[in-house]
């Protein structure tokens, strides 16, 4: 809302510095997002008249011009402008001006001195708007009185203040000039003078050319109209002019001025209609019949239903209640008579309407917002008390007013106890009081009675809000509240932020990616047609394909950030996000189950219909460069597993595994699932080079993709210390020959059985493929450590231990390198 | 004999001088005090001499068997020490070479700040609740007293499901993580839920379709609104230092009453008005207000009886006045070049 600080002098005497106003405005509750002073970059433009203009001796397209500005002599200036003649008034930069688009200076041209230049509409500011009049390429030929040498500012009244406020949802009063003249009045205690509107009229009845029947009482609870004989269509006087410009709106004509007008004024959106186009003179406020149509002002033809509102004639709709009105509705140049109509519509009503029918306009957004529901006849006195004003037509003295509002004003009670107490204030109830009253309330019997125009008050802590916007926010004191908490991190924030440091302090940089994803991204990382991934929570109104659809596997948002940081040059990359992914659920929503844990309510309020997604919680990490391999990954995955305390995980091929579709991402031969128990706990590996290419990745990357929930389950957190050993350890070094597929973790497994419980540690310290190996074969080396806690292991203990060990590899087909 | 003693011990000491290596001064050791060195060579000689003598002559051989010893002795660290100076010396490295590190990564700004709020919030009591990102039209919009066709659900710009009939939608607002905290849990209640929130917002310097949020709620007997001033302030005075001023402002949202909107003394100016809070002196930092009775009563607390308030706060804002960033893309482009600087 743009308010013209002279309009709002029309109400209030609001003549504090503008900064002061707004600041004051802003911290009543009236937010002032800023001003803008009219003018304010012109400076030495004065009101000039020609006095004679003659061609330049050098040039054919210039002019050479006596102009008198106020000042003792002529000044002569050069001007290329055709539609100026002797004796016009014309605005005049003088030597040293300043206007929007610069500094104005003497100079010659081509030999002829000029000491200034006319100014046209753009180079002040203006359009064709504010001087219909005008030549819109030419110099501005002022038509209005005014005198020789006078500023502009005051000349052609580019002297007011626009300043723009934010107004909540909540107060749709406050989009007006009253509105806000209330508010500046409340906030600086300062009497506040609106009159009721007259007007004179002429004689007749209104019920001899119009009727008007309301059909809906519910939805339109409220139709005033008149009618303005023999109009005279033209452009409205310079300070309405002024005045909408100042507002932000752009003037047309009379008629269309006033309605604008008055909508500003009161926030009552006004419609003015051709009563030819009403036929049989009859107005009719009703639903809508199914498949009805209507062209709508701004050239649509539309469909309506059943559930809208129109004004209609006999015939067919002539508007849609509170949108717009029908083609043929508007002011025309040969229209003689106007129907003014001023009404009230149940906002949810216009609210609906104008959604369903994707059609807004400034009447829509009022009244989906709420106007007063007492104000209409008012307005409709105020439009005609204008079109008096200037002579626009003659009004019909009679006026219809069908009304069926309700008239019982909101009250709520009013405790100056229980408000301080809400507060934490120690205001005096007579001031409490007063701040109400300057805000229109009345304060009666234990009850504040708000005015029709706030839509918004329903219950005592509303009141709270009035009070303690005027007694100022920040007179409240600060305090500490009471009472016993005990705060602690739940299991899972615990087990979460342990991931999140572990993972940083083994090199990793945490990012944070998007939700949504393409989803084209399953085909990017090849996603089998029928992947169960590709089931997804998808959105309606995307802001674009990219952000379209909830992702069901984080591994591609982690592949694009990889993607993203290897274009850019940066040679290497370790990176993780702890995020969600949204998996829909096909079951039913169950009821009973969602009852039972609604302590507090008790009974279930909301039907739920559509049952929400899991959104379970991923560990992904991805890497790069830096001489990074599967096992620089893998190393990193075991050591969060040490910190979990989750040992002894099994990692299987993902090849062998159909829980992760992901794995069409990775290479078959260098990936795996995790595995504890039953559980599956990720998948890692090296991105599939088809995949990596679809990334536009040119190093081998890899990434993980770690279930967090799968994890909690399974991590343990006790910690209890074994006795350091009080004997030695014997160790023995191993190396077998075996076939290349067989893994290690197989040789492993066999070490371990056969060695027992005097196994202290395995440790693989080599592995080796070529020369003095068969083909096919490669040689692995193991230190095995072994202790015992009832004494120390003699040769012949540990010995024995590895030729038990050697047999049971000789069955996996290991044998002793030699 | 007695000379020959004396002389002895002026040569020994006479060579010790001289004497410039560990290794020569063992073989001085035995060439004077060994088995076969010279003083036992004068000593076996004692037999020779007279009652009388021996006494005379063994004292003073003692005497320079011992003058000789701590000669030697004196001498041996001297050695030592120069040897060990030596040494240290050669062993003398460029300090200025870079050390060898193990491999760090670091958190996210976006979570740095976060825990630092979190921390705070914990100090005073706070327990943290989870709540789901895509959620019912219920909990995000009717239960905050924002009824279908509220004019207010213009603002959210709400992301919705496909197939639910506008039902289900990606939560606008971490609001909604109080409805489910009120139906779950009896007061009183003390929590914050830091969390994402979804608004068709076109991705810019100062905007995201996907940001975070940290949501407060309290709900007790006999919360006031001046125990929310009192609580936001300790958190800004806890993050951003002691001298920082808040500034309370009405507002409206439409599940507060009274509602507000808080701004902060400009980090840049302090408050006298900078380009970077336009003149204001203060930046918009978060919204807050007294949970509204009918929020209370929709998750069944009875409004007569508790009163509560409840504020969210933008994340990123906060991270990028905290780091002066001026982009909020590059939260969320990840550059690690970006990222090592937190």
């Amino acid at each position: 809302m743009n308010l013209s600080m002279k309009w709002l002098g029309d109400y209030v005497k609001a003549d504090m510095p503008i900064k002061d106003y707004c600041h004051a405005l802003t911290m009543s509750g009236s937010k002032v997002e800023g001003y803008e002073v009219e003018g304010e970059k012109i400076s030495k433009v004065v009101i000039g008249k020609i006095l004679s203009k003659v061609p330049h001796e050098n040039a054919d397209a210039l002019f050479v011009c006596q102009v008198e500005v106020g000042a003792e002599a002529p000044i002569q200036i050069v001007t290329n402008a055709k539609n100026v003649k002797e004796g016009d008034i014309v605005p005049v930069a003088l030597d040293g001006a300043t206007l929007p688009e610069g500094k104005i200076k003497k100079g010659k041209l081509r030999g002829v001195e000029s000491f200034g230049m006319f100014c046209g509409l753009d180079t002040l500011g203006l359009t064709i708007n504010d001087f219909p009049y005008a030549d819109p390429d030419g110099v501005l030929v002022i038509e209005e009185e005014c005198e020789i040498g006078q500023d502009i500012h005051h000349a052609l009244g580019l002297n007011d203040t626009s300043v723009e406020f934010e107004i909540t949802s909540n107060r749709p009063d406050c989009l007006s000039v009253i509105g806000l003249a209330r508010e500046t009045a409340a906030t600086y205690n300062l009497p506040l003078t609106v009159k009721e509107p007259e007007f004179k009229g002429i004689d007749g009845d209104i019920n001899e050319m119009l009727k008007v029947d309301i059909h809906n009482t519910e939805k339109c609870q409220r139709y005033c109209a008149g009618i303005v004989k023999n109009v005279k269509i033209g452009p409205s006087p310079r300070w309405m002019r002024e005045r909408l410009r100042a507002s932000g709106v752009r003037p047309i004509n009379n008629f269309v001025d006033i309605t604008n007008y008055v909508m500003l004024e009161y926030g009552q959106p006004m419609h003015a209609f051709d009563l030819r186009y009403v036929e049989g003179g009859h107005i009719n406020v009703r639903n809508a019949v199914n498949g009805e149509k209507i062209m709508t002002l701004d050239g649509v033809e539309r469909e309506l239903t059943e559930d809208m509102l129109v004004i209609a004639d006999e015939k067919k709709p002539v508007a849609v209640a509170g949108v717009m009105g029908g083609e043929y509705s508007g002011i025309m140049e040969d229209t003689t008579t106007v129907v003014f109509e001023s009404a009230y519509f149940e906002p949810s009503q216009v609210r609906r309407t104008s959604k369903n029918l994707k059609l807004k306009s400034d009447a829509s957004s009022r009244y989906e917002k709420g106007v007063d529901r007492l104000i209409s006849m008012t307005c409709l006195k105020r439009a005609f008390e204008l079109v008096e004003e200037l002579g626009a037509g003659e009004v019909i003295k009679t006026v219809i007013d069908c009304d069926y509002t309700d008239k019982t004003p909101a009250s709520v009670d009013f405790d100056s106890a229980w408000i301080n107490e809400f507060l934490g204030t120690d205001i005096p109830e007579a001031d409490m009081i007063d701040y109400l009253n300057r805000l229109g309330f009345e304060v009666k019997d234990g009850k504040a009675i708000a005015p029709s125009f706030r839509i918004d008050i329903e219950c005592r802590a509303d009141i709270a809000e009035e009070v303690a916007r005027i007694y100022g926010y920040n007179n409240i004191p600060s305090t500490d509240f009471r009472g016993v908490a005990k705060a602690e991190f739940t299991e899972e924030q615990k087990f979460v932020r342990t991931l999140r440091n572990t993972s940083a302090s083994l090199g990793g940089y945490e990012i944070a990616t998007y939700s949504f994803v393409s989803p084209k991204y399953f085909d990017k990382i090849k996603l089998s047609e029928d992947s169960k991934l590709r089931k997804v929570v998808k959105i309606v109104n995307p802001l674009g394909e990219d952000t379209s659809v909830m992702r069901t596997t984080t591994i591609p948002s982690m592949l694009d950030v990889l993607s993203f940081n290897y274009n850019n040059r940066n040679e290497k990359a370790c990176l993780f996000e702890i995020s969600k992914e949204y998996i829909p659920v096909d079951e039913k929503r169950n009821y009973e189950g969602d009852e039972a844990i609604l302590v507090n309510s008790g009974k279930l309020r909301h039907e739920y219909k559509y049952q929400l997604p899991d959104e379970p919680q991923r560990l992904t990490i991805g890497m790069y460069g830096g001489n990074s391999d599967f096992y620089t990954l893998k190393g990193m995955v075991e050591q969060i597993f040490a910190e979990i305390n989750i040992s002894d995980v099994e990692y299987i091929r993902a090849n062998d595994c159909d829980i992760f579709d992901e794995k069409s991402a990775l290479h078959p031969g260098r990936s795996a699932v995790i595995i504890k128990d039953g559980k599956y706990l990720g998948i890692m590996g090296e991105i599939h080079p088809e995949v990596q290419e679809n990334y536009k990745l040119g190093v081998k990357t890899y990434v993980a993709k770690l279930n967090i929930p799968e994890m909690l389950e399974l991590s343990c957190d006790e910690i209890s210390y074994k006795p350091l050993p009080k004997f030695p350890a014997s160790t023995r070094d191993l190396s077998v020959i075996v076939d290349d597929e067989v893994p290690v973790a197989e040789i492993e497994k066999a070490i371990r059985g056969a060695v027992g419980k005097i196994l202290e540690k395995v440790t693989l310290f080599d592995v080796y493929k070529g020369k003095q190996i068969e083909d096919g074969k490669k040689s692995v080396s193991y230190s095995i450590s072994m202790r015992s806690h009832e004494g120390t292991l003699t040769d012949e203990q540990a010995d024995g231990a590895m030729k038990k060990a050697l047999k049971a590899l000789a069955a996996i087909g290991a044998e002793l390198r030699m | 004999m007695k000379e020959q003693l004396e002389k002895i011990e002026a040569l020994a000491k006479q060579e010790l001088e001289s004497c410039t290596q560990i290794k020569e001064l063992d073989d001085l050791r035995v060439k004077y005090l060994g088995k076969k060195g010279e003083l036992t060579a004068i000593l076996k000689q004692m037999g020779k001499l007279s009652a009388e003598e021996r006494p005379v002559i063994g004292q003073l051989a003692n005497q320079v068997r011992a003058d000789i010893e701590e000669a030697l002795s004196t001498k041996l660290a001297t050695l030592k020490a120069n040897a060990q100076a030596e040494q240290l010396k050669s062993e003398t490295i460029d300090i200025t070479l870079p050390g060898k590190t193990a491999p760090m990564g670091k958190l996210h700004p976006l979570t740095k700040v976060e825990n630092e709020i979190r921390e705070i919030f914990m100090g005073m009591g706070f327990d943290i609740a989870d709540g789901p990102e895509v959620d019912d039209d219920y909990h995000v919009f009717e239960a905050l007293n924002l009824p279908p066709d509220h004019p207010a659900r213009d603002t959210q710009d709400t992301f919705y499901i496909e197939g639910t009939d506008e039902t289900v939608l990606l939560r606008t607002q971490t609001s909604s993580v109080q409805v489910h905290v009120m139906e779950t849990q009896k007061p009183p209640i003390r929590i914050i839920s830091p969390g994402r929130v979804f608004r068709s917002d076109a991705v810019d310097a100062t905007h995201s379709p996907l940001f975070h949020q940290i949501e407060g709620l309290v709900i007790d007997k006999g919360i006031k609104m001046s125990d929310l001033k009192g609580t936001l302030e300790m958190l800004m005075k806890k993050l951003y230092g002691n001298d920082c001023k808040l500034r309370f402002r009405p507002h409206h949202f439409p599940f507060t009453e009274p509602s507000c909107e808080v701004d902060i003394s400009c980090f840049n100016c302090g408050g006298c008005g900078c380009s970077m809070c336009k003149d204001e002196g203060y930046i918009e930092l978060l919204g807050a207000g007294m949970v509204h009775p009918k929020v209370l009563e929709n998750c069944g607390i009875d409004s007569t009886v508790y009163s509560g308030f409840a504020f969210g706060l933008g994340l990123e804002r906060m991270v990028m006045g905290r780091y002066d960033i001026n982009d909020l893309r590059l939260l969320y482009e990840n550059d690690v070049r970006f990222l090592e600087q937190f």
